[in-house]
């Protein structure tokens, strides 16, 4: 019924010939409406001595203190903290991005935080996060947007496209709110459409041995 | 892996450099990403298809360096932002400062004013103001000019009574101000002793003696060298044991000066000349 997922081919399969060559060494996971469910289901499948970084951001009201770091890293194998300016990103880390801030990767591959304006009414906004990564990361940057209500991502995913990065985005039929997977689909043509299952199986994938 | 630069970053440099060759402002040493950005939204405003372009525009304009200096900076803040820093400042830095019978302070960065105000309010209630001295400072002359005027948008009046109230405010967050000019006018007695002054973190040097240091949310904008230079700016420029506060995602963990401050009030940002 879905009109977005190929469902006759295996996720595993899909993922392999995008995999060819590609070395992937950030992960980027955006996410709004429903997204921190949606990151609970992901981020613990992550095994430990995953080696690439990872940086999530979900949309979070700015007046409270950020908890997604600690709620994580309780769950998650991997070490999960908040990113902080001028931090440098380290391999086989979860980062969140805190609250307030937009979150940016400098040509040095460390963080950046700015108070520019929203985009999309969102700070942090998934659109600076990604397109920031994918001028440093090019090839070797994975873009995932999973469910959320408003258009902030779709300029990310489509920058990281552009510039030969992997680009998954969860199935609008079963994401908890669609906007933002389908304005992606819609603008950017993603590699792979997957059900959040499906994203599941492919995430440790990421990592080339 | 080091891949060449692209045409945009190559013109970018050359923007920048022209600015700190012509026009003395030093923007070479801010973070990339956000620069970037700042520079795409100055191209599309000024209708410019290149950064070069832009060059052209800011270097033979008459207006275009004034134009492209407002998107070069950032003026978002508000009166009392973050609450719990100015509860701080209130509870732990007040009292040490009681202790000197002339006070001189630095708020560097200090955009539209709205903490400039905040601060002057702080210390009327906490009975300092009358003896301080508050150097006010930014690099945009449109940004200090607002700051002196003290004329802001009524419609945010509601937010920033609300913080001032959760930073410990002891008075009516209205008896500040009277509506004029379309706006809120902030009482010209907070402004008394408040001298605003265009100065760069980046070129210029410091003020000497001072007591009390806040410089927000100024500091993520620049890289580590610059970073770098400017904690040592306001290690010599504060006194003895004086105090410095910064944004609430800033830090001085990641700088060479780490050592040489203690922190008073770490969540809150706030952090005290060592000992030396």
């Amino acid at each position: 019924m879905s009109g977005y997922v190929n469902r006759t081919v295996s996720p595993e399969r899909q993922l392999a010939p995008l995999m060819a060559g590609r070395h992937i060494e950030l992960l980027v996971i955006g996410g709004s409406a429903g997204g921190v469910d949606a990151l609970v289901g992901l981020l613990p499948t992550l095994p430990a001595g995953f080696r690439p970084a990872v940086a999530c951001i979900l949309h979070v009201p700015a007046d409270r203190e950020s908890r997604l770091a600690a709620l994580f890293d309780a769950r998650a194998a991997l070490p999960v903290v908040e990113a902080q300016d001028k931090q440098p990103i380290q391999p086989g880390t979860i980062y969140f991005a805190g609250p307030g801030y937009h979150l940016s990767i400098e040509d040095d591959r460390s963080f950046s935080l700015s108070c520019e304006a929203p985009v999309h009414f969102a700070r942090p906004a998934i659109d600076i996060l990604m397109e920031s990564a994918a001028d440093v990361y090019g090839e070797a940057l994975a873009g995932i947007l999973l469910t959320g209500a408003n258009y902030d991502g779709a300029d990310g995913m489509c920058r990281i496209r552009e510039r030969g990065g992997l680009t998954i985005v969860q199935d609008p039929d079963e994401a908890q709110s669609s906007t933002m997977p389908l304005e992606a689909i819609r603008r950017c043509a993603p590699h792979l459409v997957l059900p959040l299952a499906g994203i599941r199986t492919v995430l440790p994938l990421l990592e080339t041995p | 892996m080091i891949k060449p630069p692209s045409d945009f970053d190559i013109e970018l440099r050359m923007l920048v450099e022209a600015v700190y060759l012509k026009y003395n402002y030093d923007f070479r040493d801010y973070t990339g990403a956000s620069q970037k950005r700042r520079v795409l939204v100055a191209m599309r405003e000024m209708e410019c298809n290149t950064v070069s372009e832009l060059q052209s525009k800011v270097l033979h304009e008459p207006n275009g360096f004034a134009q492209l200096l407002q998107y070069l900076t950032i003026p978002v803040t508000e009166m009392f932002r973050d609450p719990e820093y100015f509860r701080a400042i209130r509870e732990q830095v007040a009292p040490l400062l009681q202790t000197y019978p002339s006070l001189k302070i630095w708020v560097a960065g200090c955009s539209t004013g709205e903490e400039v105000y905040s601060l002057a309010i702080l210390l009327k209630e906490e009975g300092l103001l009358e003896r301080s001295i508050i150097y006010a400072t930014d690099i945009n002359p449109k940004s200090l000019e607002a700051a002196r005027r003290g004329v802001f948008q009524l419609d945010r009046m509601r937010l920033f009574t609300e913080n001032y109230q959760k930073s410990g405010g002891k008075a009516a967050f209205s008896d500040y101000y009277t509506a004029a000019y379309g706006g809120a006018l902030f009482d010209r007695d907070l402004i008394e002793n408040v001298t605003f002054a265009d100065h760069s973190l980046a070129t210029d040097s410091v003020f000497s003696e001072t007591h009390f240091v806040s410089c927000r949310n100024v500091l993520i904008y620049f890289n580590r060298t610059l970073q770098d230079r400017v904690f040592g700016l306001f290690h010599e420029s504060l006194c003895h044991r004086g105090f410095l506060g910064l944004g609430s995602k800033e830090s001085i963990d990641f700088s060479s000066y780490a050592e040489r401050f203690e922190p008073l009030a770490r969540r809150e940002r706030l952090f005290r000349k060592a000992m030396s």
